[in-house]
């Protein structure tokens, strides 16, 4: 290593080794960091430590050496850039250095916090600072490019954190298009009888919103629809939204019914969780939006008038339409919100639950479909395989949830309060029954949650913890075969009915909708937010949010309060009449491309393109990420990275592999 | 006009760089009149005292073929070095290592081993096989070179001019050679040095097979194994071909005449530094792309699992950069022991 006096600086770097209180400099000595990156690099001008760099007094006293100094680049060394990269960016601009001049050096997350012992902690931070000096000593001056940025936004999924969501950037002046997969809005919410704690009707208080939907002038309702394809980046997200056809015109329905009645189809409505019945032309309940019926074409005789045009016939509207055909919709949008709920875990997979074989094991949406008064049974509870009103009536938590051997690893949280409620609803409804309750623990946090529990104990329904191993028919009863883990008794229950409470899982097709849309997913399944705590519904995608259920298993009140988040983070984006894309992106050498093709199939962003005339790849510098995938791809060394070339890359790995200083 | 002295000089070579040069032809009867030649063996009688005894620098161009994998490879390298103005690095082996380098793989005792002590030809297994030293006239003892423990390029041993890559080398090169050596008698000028004579660009701009709008490979195939299309790529075919990190300057013979895919004898491309790993990223990246997913680690491993010896795939010619620089570390650590002692 040259020392410092023979050597003039090429660039000169001042270095600030942070002690983040004690986070650092418990195991860094943050003083020797500062003291030997000085010595070992002639291009390090200056060099410090300070107790908390983000600090107003911290950034002063980087401000005061950028002047002082004549400091052309800085490096902070201090917390991961995710914390506060923007923070001391910022700071360079201010203090007029380019932003892109600025490294930060982790040595909190990737070095103090992981190590205990002093020597070795303090060696890693030195390697760790050396890489950036090297990196920042190649940097360039870089500026964000600026691209225009579409107003409108896309909701996918039409549940009440859907329909939150648009209907808060609706009343902003948005122009929000609802993507809903379902012939009608309203998803889960819409089929619950009454909502825990304060039992009030879920549908007098999802209707206002459902309605609210219909009728904004800034609101598109795009229902039978999915997303199929969407390419561009935040600000300018071009969606290929599949709608099949409904086969009936919304504009010239009048919901009069006569259709329905002449429908000589009858199959299980998956709006009453398939204890009732409905036709293959059908509204699923009156207050559906769009206020339209639909006619399932898979259940339809046919779709053709040689085969059954009774509907079409009895129509005088003329609404229905047999020749409608699938289309795709393309738009732009500046932001995707995603919204796409839960679906209950499959039951035939628990096959010692007899769930399927004992038409009395029904699982909690189809009770629930029971208790509505305006459900199959006109909220009477009665057992499906007599239509009798049910003497015991035992409720199983955690089917499928807190599984990890064998199903799902996860509480699904709402299944401990629902099921207070529809063992209470049960009490209420018929005092006299015996209602039973098994579970493993009882996970009831939120206000006024606990209390509710109580009183449903209190009315009588009796708890005990133990998870059944078996649930069987015998004769006209159902068995349940329970140990009491508290008593450590051995229990055999003669049940009337039994209600499963399956875990939440997320919603069919979520896999193919991330693949669409580039986002990751969690073991499970379900989308996975970019910081737990402090990103709660973005995605790792710029402009692609995440609300709801779709993250995890949620209640009614935090899918709302999601909903309006990620509305209002979408405006944050929306608002800004120009965004800036970071400039690290990748370039060709055109010089050195042979147009190989080899990076063309590769690129996640649909950033690269071929120049057939000049035979080489280009770049579309707003499209690129900067994730690399097609620098390290390319075999002839054309693509390269701004700011993480080769050259940079192979210094900062040197100086990382170089021997230890002691 | 004055002549210019010239010497061939070899290393661990097969002849076929040697070869390329007499089978240039009538591109010979020029260099007669320039061409003082000092040291061919390949072509007549030359004894290395000859050269010993030339002054330092006496020679003005050597060219050396093959790599360094013996003892007497050092010394000869060294001994031209010494008596040479310019040092030309002649052929794949001499530049990158070629074929020979492919036994970095073993050490020198793996390989006597194998074929002198293990060796199915060897009716009497055992150490008596390998006897360096032979008396082939009563009292003239003839010892053998010491086979070394790498085999390692030219200018790991010595400095090189010039790089003149292939296998063997094409009389393309041979025309900006002649370029160089003509201008030298004349003006005494030279490119500058490291020039490597060859293409300055990667193979795909000599080769001009038809390039489908992405390269994707869900199933490797061999040359033998299937009848590859003459017009289309050979990587959209599923067959590796070296060509995108691969210097150009050989006309794509392989590519364009053969209907084989570019084996990377030019060796790595003028922005890449081991072609290789270059080139093994870039399959990696295209094998299975955008089928990830769908595929899995497993799939992924499994299509991988298809290519047939990656190491003699694609470090057929090129010695990998990080072997090079770690044989080079570990020689430097025994010359400072050695001489320590």
């Amino acid at each position: 290593m040259p020392s410092p006096e023979n050597k003039k600086p090429k660039k000169r770097i001042g270095v600030f080794v942070c002690h983040c209180g004690k986070n650092i400099a418990e195991t860094v000595d943050v003083e020797r960091v500062a003291k030997t990156i000085k010595e070992e690099y002639p291009d390090v001008v200056f060099s410090t430590d300070n107790h908390y760099l983000c600090s107003e007094p911290g950034q002063k006293e980087i401000q005061d050496a950028i002047r002082g100094k004549n400091l052309e680049s800085f490096i902070c060394a201090c917390c991961s850039p995710s914390m506060h990269e923007a923070t001391f960016r910022s700071l360079a601009e201010k203090s007029g250095l380019n932003p892109y001049q600025v490294e930060i050096a982790n040595i909190r997350e990737q070095c103090s916090w992981v190590h205990s012992d002093i020597k070795e902690g303090t060696e890693k931070a030195i390697k760790i600072v050396g890489t950036k000096v090297e990196k920042v000593a190649e940097n360039e001056s870089l500026t964000p490019i600026s691209v225009d940025v579409n107003k409108d936004c896309l909701v996918i999924g039409g549940g009440i954190t859907g329909i939150q969501a648009a209907l808060d950037l609706a009343d902003a002046g948005y122009k929000v298009t609802i993507v809903e997969r379902a012939p009608y809005i309203g998803g889960h919410m819409a089929q619950l009888s009454v909502t825990f704690p304060t039992l009030d009707c879920s549908q007098c208080i999802l209707s206002p919103k459902t309605s609210a939907v219909a009728h904004h002038k800034n609101i598109e309702l795009i229902t039978t629809a999915e997303v199929v394809n969407v390419s561009g980046f935040v600000g300018n997200f071009s969606v290929d939204i599949k709608k099949t056809p409904r086969y009936v015109d919304s504009d010239l329905c009048n919901i009069c019914g006569e259709c329905e009645k002449a429908c000589p189809v009858i199959v299980p409505s998956e709006y009453d969780g398939g204890i009732g019945p409905r036709k293959a032309i059908y509204l699923p309940f009156a207050q559906a939006v769009p206020s339209t019926y639909v006619l399932d074409a898979d259940n339809c005789l046919g779709i053709h008038p040689l085969v059954c045009s009774k509907c079409k016939d009895v129509c005088e509207q003329n609404a229905i339409n047999y020749d409608m055909q699938p289309e795709i919709i393309t738009r732009t949008f500046g932001v995707i919100i995603v919204a796409t709920g839960y679906d209950l875990y499959n039951i035939n997979k628990i096959p010692e639950y007899a769930f399927g074989p004992d038409v009395d094991v029904i699982d909690s949406l189809q009770f629930e479909r029971m208790l509505y008064v305006g459900g199959p049974t006109n909220g009477k509870v009665l057992r499906p395989s007599d239509h009798k009103k049910p003497e015991t009536v035992v409720f199983v938590q955690c089917v499928g949830s807190r599984d990890p051997e064998h199903h799902m690893a996860y509480c699904s949280k709402i299944c401990c309060t629902y099921t207070g409620k529809h063992a209470m609803l049960m009490k209420k409804k018929d005092p006299n029954a015996e209602v039973y309750v098994f579970y493993i623990d009882i996970r009831a946090a939120g206000r006024g949650y606990e209390e509710f529990i109580q009183r449903a104990q209190e009315m009588g329904v009796v708890y005990i913890r133990g998870k059944p191993s078996k649930i069987f028919r015998d004769g006209d009863k159902t068995k349940l075969w329970v140990a009491n883990t508290l008593t450590g008794e051995r229990l055999e229950v003669e049940a009337d009915l039994v209600v499963l409470a399956p875990a939440i899982v997320p919603s069919k097709g979520t896999k193919e909708l991330a693949n669409v849309l580039k986002a990751s997913l969690d073991e499970y399944g379900f989308y996975k937010e970019s910081h737990m705590k402090l990103r709660p519904v973005e995605s790792y995608i710029q402009g692609i949010l995440i609300a709801g259920v779709a993250l995890s298993p949620k209640d009614i009140p935090e899918s709302v309060a999601q909903g309006s988040a990620a509305a209002s983070k979408a405006m944050t984006i929306l608002a800004k009449p120009k965004l800036e894309h970071e400039p690290i992106v990748a370039t060709v050498n055109s010089e050195v491309c042979v147009g190989c093709k080899v990076c063309q199939g590769l690129c996640p962003y649909d950033a690269l393109s071929f120049d057939n005339e000049n035979n080489v790849s280009v770049v579309n510098e707003v499209l690129c990420e900067g994730c690399g995938t097609c620098v390290s791809a390319c075999p002839t060394g054309a693509l390269s990275l701004k700011n993480y070339s080769t050259d940079q890359l192979e210094k900062m790995i040197k100086a990382a592999l170089r021997t230890e200083t002691t | 006009m004055t002549k210019i002295k010239l010497a061939v000089a070899a290393g661990s070579y097969c002849g076929g760089c040697d070869m390329s040069i007499v089978a240039l032809n009538e591109m010979l009867i020029p260099l007669e009149d320039a061409i003082d030649l000092q040291f061919w063996q390949f072509a007549a009688d030359f004894k290395l005292k000859d050269v010993e005894k030339l002054k330092d620098g006496e020679i003005d161009i050597t060219l050396f073929d093959g790599p360094i994998r013996t003892s007497e490879h050092i010394k000869t390298a060294h001994l031209f070095r010494k008596k040479s103005k310019i040092m030309i690095a002649y052929g794949s082996c001499a530049c990158f290592g070629g074929i020979p380098q492919l036994a970095n793989s073993y050490s020198a005792k793996e390989i006597l081993d194998e074929n002198y002590v293990h060796g199915y030809n060897m009716d009497d297994s055992g150490q008596n096989h390998m006897q360096p030293t032979s008396e082939y006239k009563k009292g003239r003892k003839m010892t053998l070179p010491k086979l070394l423990d790498s085999c390692l390029p030219l200018d790991t041993e010595v400095e090189v001019d010039y790089f003149v890559p292939g296998c063997p080398p094409v009389p393309g090169q041979w025309e900006t050679l002649l370029d160089i050596i003509s201008k030298f008698i004349k003006t005494g000028e030279l490119p500058p040095k490291g020039t490597v004579i060859a293409g300055n660009t990667a193979l795909c701009e000599e080769c001009g097979r038809t390039k489908p709008d992405e390269i994707v490979i869900n199933k490797f195939v061999r040359p033998y194994e299937v009848d590859p299309d003459p017009e289309i790529c050979l990587l959209a075919q599923g067959i590796i071909c070296l060509g995108p990190a691969t210097r150009s300057g050989c006309g794509a013979k392989c590519t364009l005449n053969a209907n084989v895919p570019c084996r990377g004898c030019f060796g790595p491309a003028p922005e890449v530094n081991d072609a290789g790993i270059k080139m093994l990223s870039a399959i990696a990246s295209i094998a299975g792309a955008k089928k990830e997913g769908e595929l899995g680690e497993e799939g992924l491993k499994a299509l991988m699992d298809q290519v047939v010896d990656p190491f003699g795939t694609f470090y057929r010619f090129a010695v990998p950069e990080i072997m090079k620089q770690m044989k080079m570390a570990k020689k430097q650590v025994k010359h400072v022991s050695s001489k320590s002692k």
